[in-house]
């Protein structure tokens, strides 16, 4: 039987194989070679063996699954998972055989999901959990790898809303004096769910994150974090089940990448610091600068292993504050891919930005903070809600009588002249109005240029809100 | 100190210790400090006449060895400065502030790592005048300087005694205090109050006896103790973070 599914395999590998192109094996047959960063797309076939790939080292992915019983036992064997396309598991015995061969083996086979996938995604890890889950499950940190093999990205599913939210706000809010930081906050997050959290500078994002941390008592309010109610008592409890990322890493300059990771490992109480710092560093992509020290990093790098920091401790929760923050564009585009891939691997994240590009890419839903809460829910709700649906029409010279030619169209509601020869209809049902519109446009002879439903981003929604609250305070 | 946990107390150690290490300052600092203060104590030992009367040979030989108790008091104090003020100038404390440690935790590992490299300066520096004392003095001056073994042992019970209290002052102006040369500045003047102790008995206000160094210590200890606790209270994370106090 063979799959339609491809397999996509991207080698990213580095240390003493990076020279060398790999060879890419299906059946005894070389079918490829990959050099690093290339990638190659080929068919699945259940079975052992179905793909193989020679290599000269062996690192842990995020997306593959190594497990030993390989009839050859000299490599891993990766199952694809409909949800979870490529499950890790790398197992010691292929792990120490991959250190006395040249080559070690990979099989790739599709696989119905695994029932312990779910017991993963909700039992918090051990610290036991050196081969297998840790680096598979949502919510644990991954091991980066030579290969990436994955399957052309899907859509995560949306977080299950019957799911106990991970994070409960009820009313929260937080004054210093006669000063409101925020006030009346109330918001859940969802286990797997990616939250934003929007708003201007000094809305109270930042508080808002340090309150939920337990670095700062709220002055009233309920919230219950990773199941835990936020009380004084309860700090360093709900402290081990999450992790926070400030705007500003800060890093131990004069110590190395893995020193400043090891150090954190001690603080969370680790008992195998190492393993779990080289999976962190391996899911940032960092597992070759481990002995740099971090005074020499670049300051995306060191964002890098500030979100490598927040991955040791296997975090219910995690929030990030503004990662992208004074990052220049390529920079801010890896933490984006690095958020991202943490989101397909199913982690909750609550994100705090002023970046709309980057919590419409990244988010589940959003919440827009401007000391109170301004709004929640989904970007495509948000923009359902405050924008009635438009037509954008542009037309090669203005309109002679626009006024006439819209107001006879009864599927058109009103009108507005955005620019020369642009209009902008407010429509009750655009795919009625559309033709509706062209017609007419024809009918009066105007030289059509486009006819287009009016998208609005998320910068849209935020801006009207946040407009509001300025004209609010103007009057 | 209920519910510490011993590996996060040593994490801090450990973490602490690598930074001076890399530091090349600090290390100087540690190495040249302590043997400054080495060379008066030799010096007076030289120059000290075995002719003396046996009161004023102890005395002659007693002060220096309580100069050496500078060396604890004035050594740690830059460093206790820097614990907490030189986390915030840098912006690694809110970083540690979210993670589980206990404000006592922070301070005592802290507080330990300061006072590792005092003691092993201390005493190192104590040994070298001890071997100078037993092998180039003469042979009157060095026989009585080692009757005085109830002081010799004061020095070293007082040493670390001294060093707890430049280190817990040091670490609460640096909880207070918003930037680190402020923090250095005033924790060297803080320290010095033990000193005064050291200078009534050079003065002869009071005489060196070993119970009033057994007095003295357990002075010190208590200080030391409640001191450590009242910095851990002094420990409040939104004032760290935000520079308001909790309401």
């Amino acid at each position: 039987m063979t799959t339609t599914a491809t397999v996509r395999v991207t080698r990213t590998s580095r240390g003493s194989s990076q020279g060398r192109p790999w060879e890419v094996v299906i059946d005894g047959d070389v079918v490829d070679s990959l050099a690093n960063g290339q990638t190659v797309e080929l068919p699945v076939e259940p079975g052992p063996h179905a793909l193989r790939i020679r290599s000269w080292r062996f690192l842990a992915s995020p997306e593959l699954s190594f497990v030993a019983g390989d009839r050859r036992i000299i490599g891993f064997s990766c199952r694809a998972r409909p949800q979870h396309p490529f499950i890790v598991q790398r197992s010691i015995a292929g792990f120490v055989a991959s250190l006395f061969t040249r080559g070690s083996w990979i099989t790739l086979t599709p696989d119905e999901p695994d029932p312990t996938d779910v017991a993963d995604q909700t039992a918090p890890a051990t610290e036991n959990d050196i081969a297998a889950p840790a680096v598979a499950a949502p919510n644990r940190p991954a091991a980066a790898g030579a290969v990436r093999a994955t399957v052309p990205r899907q859509p995560r599913p949306p977080a299950d809303p019957n799911t106990e939210p991970v994070l409960s706000v009820d009313r929260l809010t937080k004054r210093f004096g006669r000063r409101t930081a925020f006030s009346e906050v109330s918001f859940e997050v969802l286990r797997g769910e990616v939250f934003g959290f929007l708003g201007p500078n000094g809305a109270g994002k930042t508080t808002t994150v340090r309150t939920l941390g337990t670095m700062i008592a709220p002055t009233s309010g309920a919230a219950t974090v990773a199941g835990i109610p936020l009380t004084p008592e309860n700090g360093v409890e709900i402290r081990q089940r999450v992790s926070i990322m400030p705007e500003a890493p800060g890093l131990y300059l004069r110590l190395t990448v893995s020193e400043n990771l090891e150090y954190f490992a001690g603080l969370y109480g680790l008992r195998h610091p190492h393993h779990r710092i080289a999976q962190a560093l391996d899911a940032v992509n960092l597992g070759d600068r481990t002995g740099d020290l971090c005074g020499g990093l670049s300051k995306g790098l060191r964002q890098r292993v500030g979100l490598a920091r927040t991955l040791l401790s296997d975090p219910a929760i995690m929030f990030l504050d503004e990662p992208t923050s004074g990052l220049d564009p390529v920079a801010a585009r890896e933490v984006h891919d690095l958020v991202d891939g943490l989101r397909q691997r199913g982690v909750t994240i609550f994100l705090t930005t002023h970046r709309l590009d980057e919590a419409e890419k990244l988010c589940d839903r959003v919440a827009i903070l401007n000391t109170t809460l301004r709004t929640i829910g989904r970007p495509a709700d948000l923009r359902a809600q405050l924008f009635k649906d438009a037509l954008v029409i542009e037309t090669l010279t203005p309109l002679d009588d626009p006024g006439a030619l819209f107001g006879s169209l009864p599927a058109v509601e009103s009108w507005t002249s955005t620019g020369t020869g642009t209009y902008e209809l407010a429509v009750t049902d655009p795919r009625v109005a559309a033709p509706e519109v062209a017609r007419g446009l024809v009918g009066v002879g105007a030289d059509v240029l486009s006819i287009g439903e009016a998208q609005h981003s998320l910068e849209d929604v935020y801006l009207e809100l946040i407009n509001e609250d300025v004209e609010a305070r103007r009057l | 100190m209920k519910g510490l946990d011993t590996n996060r107390v040593r994490a801090v150690v450990r973490k602490e210790l690598r930074d001076y290490r890399r530091k090349r300052a600090i290390v100087v600092t540690m190495a040249v400090l302590p043997i400054l203060f080495l060379v008066e104590p030799v010096v007076t030992i030289f120059i000290v006449r075995p002719t003396l009367s046996g009161a004023s040979l102890s005395t002659s030989l007693v002060l220096p060895m309580l100069y050496l108790l500078l060396i604890p008091t004035v050594m740690p104090s830059t460093l206790a400065a820097y614990t907490v003020a030189g986390e915030r100038e840098q912006g690694t404390l809110e970083p540690l502030l979210t993670t589980p440690i206990r404000q006592q935790e922070f301070i005592v590992g802290k507080a330990a790592a300061v006072l590792l490299p005092t003691m092993v300066a201390s005493y190192a520096v104590f040994g070298l005048f001890l071997a100078a004392v037993a092998l180039f003095a003469q042979p009157a001056v060095a026989t009585a300087f080692f009757h005085e073994g109830a002081v010799l042992l004061a020095l070293f019970l007082l040493a670390p005694l001294l060093a707890g209290w430049a280190i817990v002052v040091g670490m609460a102006i640096s909880v207070r205090s918003s930037e680190v040369r402020v923090a250095q500045q005033l924790a060297t003047l803080a320290s010095f109050p033990p000193i005064a102790v050291i200078l009534l008995l050079a003065v002869g206000v009071l005489t060196p006896t070993f119970a009033l160094a057994l007095e003295f210590a357990a002075a010190l200890l208590v200080i030391d103790l409640v001191a450590l606790r009242l910095i851990s209270g002094m420990f409040d994370r939104e004032r760290l973070v935000t520079g308001a106090k909790a309401a």
